[in-house]
């Protein structure tokens, strides 16, 4: 029975229970939902729990992107649910995986639907175009008795009643108007009376009208209620849903090598700036899993290329990936054939996103330095920081005038944006140690931009006694050369083997001849996403991945291009 | 007369029901204690009794004075309570900072002050301070011999940590759970560096979902008023009532599939997994195995 009523599509609030910036508390067959409409008019309908603790979400702050724990302030994305930041761990990109349960959402006839389980569309009606929502009565009745009471009600006053789909009933009043009646079962004891009418009042006519209805309807309640007294049934109890075995335990780092498990399609691509194209992309069908802020996904193009790009998404922007391309001069079929072949509507396989440039959310102040088109990721990182009301300044260092990207996003914090043109790279030196030189505890620098321009900032910053782990960059590509002569032996912890790595191979496709699944992007010692941990032996490191000080602790190795300079390595796998 | 529990492992505790300095000679109180309604007073000759609210031979039930408060056991107690030896030192002042209803479980109750994660949220401008939301790497270990979990070298952000200083800096904690019910929480003494304020609490199960926390200071401090002493107590309190008594489930799940850990949370893992083990059954959802 109950199982049965889990299919049905029910009204759980009224559009007007949402205004901006609420979270509204809702109840169906024993199951509470934290109902919120985010800024782009998108409503949420999640289970209301948040999965760290326990906390009720409808407690917790609407932030217009992101709905925010009021426990422990994890922040979880408008549609996805996912978990975009745990203030707790700062320097974690959180797992992805951590997404909180999420139920199916209509709205229409002013009134906001769902249910558990529900199967195929919602009934719409037929002659509701137009409409006014009657005020919801609560009643503490069950969903039936309140059914059949209050159509004995408007029977008695001879208006003609009749049954509709899935518990509903209509009134019909002279005037040929309807009001559509739905008894929301908020638990066994506990419902909702909602009802529509067929006409879109206004004014003095709608107060008379919402008065006598209230009135009738006030009055059926107290009657309810009586009877109801009386009766006895046993509350409803949710099923607590499992998490999964991997979020129940401690957390630890897994994820699958180069897969391209989402397909995407093309919905916008336009010139950005002179050589730079934008390109959105939306999902074939259901939701783009959750971004952080960094993050980046791996483009499979239709030429058998793979390319990483950074997403430039803000916070609760998560109906499309958002990237931007520059068109390189000497590009190897990657960027022009973005520019030249790429077409809205085409669709391509990528990546889910993944995090190796995270984003530390408690600095007392942030310094972005963006080159050219290393904007991408720092741009989202900032739109991040602008929700949470956190200090930042913005440096951007492009040719001239037409080079800047994305200005309507920049256009939006102009108070933090400095941009910089046409700086000769010893112009450029001098500035960087004008912006680093104000340099307090608990400020963090990220850096993304051309190979020349990076080294100089990290060197500026070095000099300026910035930490190294204050310092955090992302270079577009290794300009290395990979020195793959050397031959050496690896142990795998975990797994007991002992493997040759001969020259000309690298570890990480010695571990992949033998079975052992290692995720990877870039494969050039650029994005992070193959790193391992080193147990013993002395690292050959050819990445630009790792700062200096990570390089000596040599606890850290990236297996795509990094080998050993011992005889043998002891691997954490 | 009845006992509303079964729940052997929470029944043979010692469980407080009051602070001593709240009890007039001769009064006679009611309270509730595992969904069981008793009675307790201080008698002419000042010692304690308790016996069942509806038991009209009034048999006594076990009861002691420890730590400034009174303790009942509802099955066999143990003939000692954990130790807190602070309490005793002669230079140190000993304020029971007030008593606060919640309805939420015990254990709930615990996990919350073993809590760092939310000081920065809750405890805003006091605890903690956004954007200093990190929870540093630190170390929990369950005691076999003191039966204890122990939670060491933790460090938060405090904005602003002793009265006398204008910047936030970074305080040092330890945890004690020495009691399925009890926790203490040590920290750096704003008037003598090298020793260590102790702020206690003591939750006392009314209901499964339902308590009393017994809050208590043990400080070096001879300037603050003890009125001074329980608004700050009863203010911090008061910021986490909400949120515990929003938790759902209410009972604290020790089945590992309802709720998702971080590393910020190893003494509450440790906590749920040492429960566990006692077989503890009342005000938890136990591990389903």
């Amino acid at each position: 029975m109950l199982d049965d009523l889990k299919k049905i599509w029910y009204p759980i609030a009224s559009s007007s229970d949402l205004p901006k910036r609420h979270v509204y508390h809702a109840q169906l067959l024993g199951r509470e939902f934290a109902v919120w409409r985010a800024d782009d008019g998108n409503v949420n309908v999640w289970e209301n729990r948040c999965l760290h603790r326990g906390v009720r979400l409808s407690i917790g702050i609407n932030e217009g992107t992101e709905l925010r724990c009021q426990y422990h302030g994890w922040r979880y994305a408008n549609r996805t649910a996912g978990c975009t930041y745990i203030p707790a761990h700062p320097a974690d990109a959180p797992s992805r995986t951590i997404c909180n349960n999420t139920y199916p959402m209509k709205e229409f006839m002013g009134m906001v639907w769902s249910g558990e389980e529900t199967f195929g569309d919602p009934t719409y009606f037929e002659n509701f175009d137009e409409f006014t929502v009657l005020r919801p009565i609560p009643i503490n009745a069950n969903f039936d008795l309140v059914k059949e009471l209050v159509k004995s009600k408007y029977d008695k006053l001879n208006y003609l009643c009749k049954d509709e789909v899935n518990g509903a009933f209509s009134v019909t009043f002279e005037r040929s108007e309807t009001i559509l009646f739905f008894v929301q079962p908020q638990d066994s004891n506990l419902s909702v009376l909602r009802g529509v009418a067929n006409k879109a009042l206004e004014g003095a006519k709608k107060i008379s009208f919402l008065k006598m209805h209230n009135q009738i309807l006030q009055n059926s309640r107290q009657e309810i209620e009586k009877i109801s007294k009386t009766m006895k049934n046993n509350p409803m109890i949710a099923q607590i849903s499992n998490v999964s075995v991997e979020l129940s335990e401690l957390p630890e780092k897994s994820e699958k090598n180069r897969q391209a498990n989402l397909r995407v399609m093309v919905s916008e691509k336009i010139k950005t700036a002179e050589g730079i194209v934008s390109i959105k992309f939306e999902a074939l069908d259901g939701q783009l899993p959750t971004f952080q802020p960094g993050a980046h996904i791996d483009l499979h193009l239709q030429s058998g290329l793979i390319r990483q790009y950074s997403l430039v998404n803000g916070p609760g922007e998560t109906n499309f990936y958002n990237i931007g391309v520059k068109l390189e001069e000497e590009s190897a079929g990657g960027s022009s054939y973005i520019h030249n072949n790429l077409r809205v509507g085409d669709v391509l396989a990528c990546s889910t996103p993944r995090n190796n440039f995270p984003l530390r959310r408690d600095s007392v102040k942030t310094i972005f330095v963006a080159g050219g088109i290393g904007l991408t990721p720092l741009l989202a990182m900032a739109q991040a920081l602008n929700v949470m009301n956190l200090n930042y300044e913005f440096h951007y260092f492009v040719k001239n005038a037409k080079h800047i990207a994305f200005s309507s996003i920049l256009e939006k914090s102009k108070d933090k944006v400095f941009i910089h043109e046409g700086f000769s790279p010893s112009l450029t030196v001098e500035k960087l140690s004008r912006i680093l030189s104000k340099r307090q505890k608990s400020m963090n620098l990220y850096v993304c931009g051309p190979g020349p321009m990076l080294e100089a900032t990290r060197r500026v910053a070095s000099e300026l006694s910035w930490p190294d782990k204050s310092i955090h960059f992302e270079y577009f590509k290794n300009n290395n050369e990979i020195d793959d002569s050397s031959c050496f032996e690896i142990e795998l912890a975990r797994s007991a083997l002992t493997l040759n790595v001969p020259s000309g191979k690298s570890v990480l496709e010695v571990l992949r001849e033998n079975g052992i699944d290692l995720p990877s992007s870039c494969e050039q010692g650029a994005c992070g996403t193959c790193k391992v941990n080193v147990i013993e032996g002395e690292v050959d490191h050819q990445d630009v991945y790792l700062n200096d000080s990570e390089k000596l602790e040599g606890n850290i190795m990236m297996t795509c291009v990094s080998r050993a300079l011992s005889n043998r390595l002891i691997l954490d796998i | 007369m009845k006992i509303g529990c079964n729940d052997k492992v929470i029944l043979d505790q010692w469980h407080p029901i009051s602070s001593v300095d709240v009890l007039q000679i001769g009064d006679i109180h009611n309270t509730v204690l595992l969904d069981t309604d008793i009675s307790y007073q201080l008698d002419v000759n000042g010692d304690a009794l308790a016996w069942l609210l509806f038991d009209n031979s009034k048999t006594l039930l076990p009861i002691r004075i420890f730590y400034g408060f009174l303790w009942v056991s509802l099955g066999t107690p143990p003939e000692f309570l954990f130790p807190f030896p602070e309490f005793d030192e002669p230079d140190r002042r000993n304020v029971a900072t007030g008593v606060f209803g919640v309805n939420v479980s015990a254990g709930r109750t615990i996990e919350n002050f073993l809590d760092m994660g939310h000081f920065p949220y809750v405890h805003s401008g006091i605890l903690g301070e956004e954007p200093h939301t990190e929870v540093k790497e630190y170390d929990v270990e369950v005691s076999e011999e003191r039966d204890e979990v122990l939670a060491t070298s933790c460090k938060f952000y405090q904005p602003q940590a002793a009265v006398s200083s204008m910047e936030g800096m970074d305080v040092d904690y330890i945890y004690r759970v020495p009691h399925i019910n009890c926790a203490l929480l040590y920290k750096s003494s704003p008037v003598d560096e090298a020793r260590l304020d102790v702020i206690i609490i003591f939750v006392q199960p009314m209901g499964e979902e339902w308590v009393r926390a017994h809050t208590g200071m043990c400080i070096i401090d001879d300037d603050s008023t003890a009125k001074e002493i329980r608004q700050f107590q009863q203010t911090i309190f008061g910021q986490d009532k909400p949120i515990l008594e929003n938790q759902y489930p209410k009972k604290l799940p020790l089945d590992s599939r309802i709720e998702t850990p971080i590393r910020a949370d190893k003494s509450a893992i440790s906590y749920r997994r040492w429960l566990s083990k006692k077989g503890l059954q009342y005000g938890v959802i136990p591990s389903a195995i």
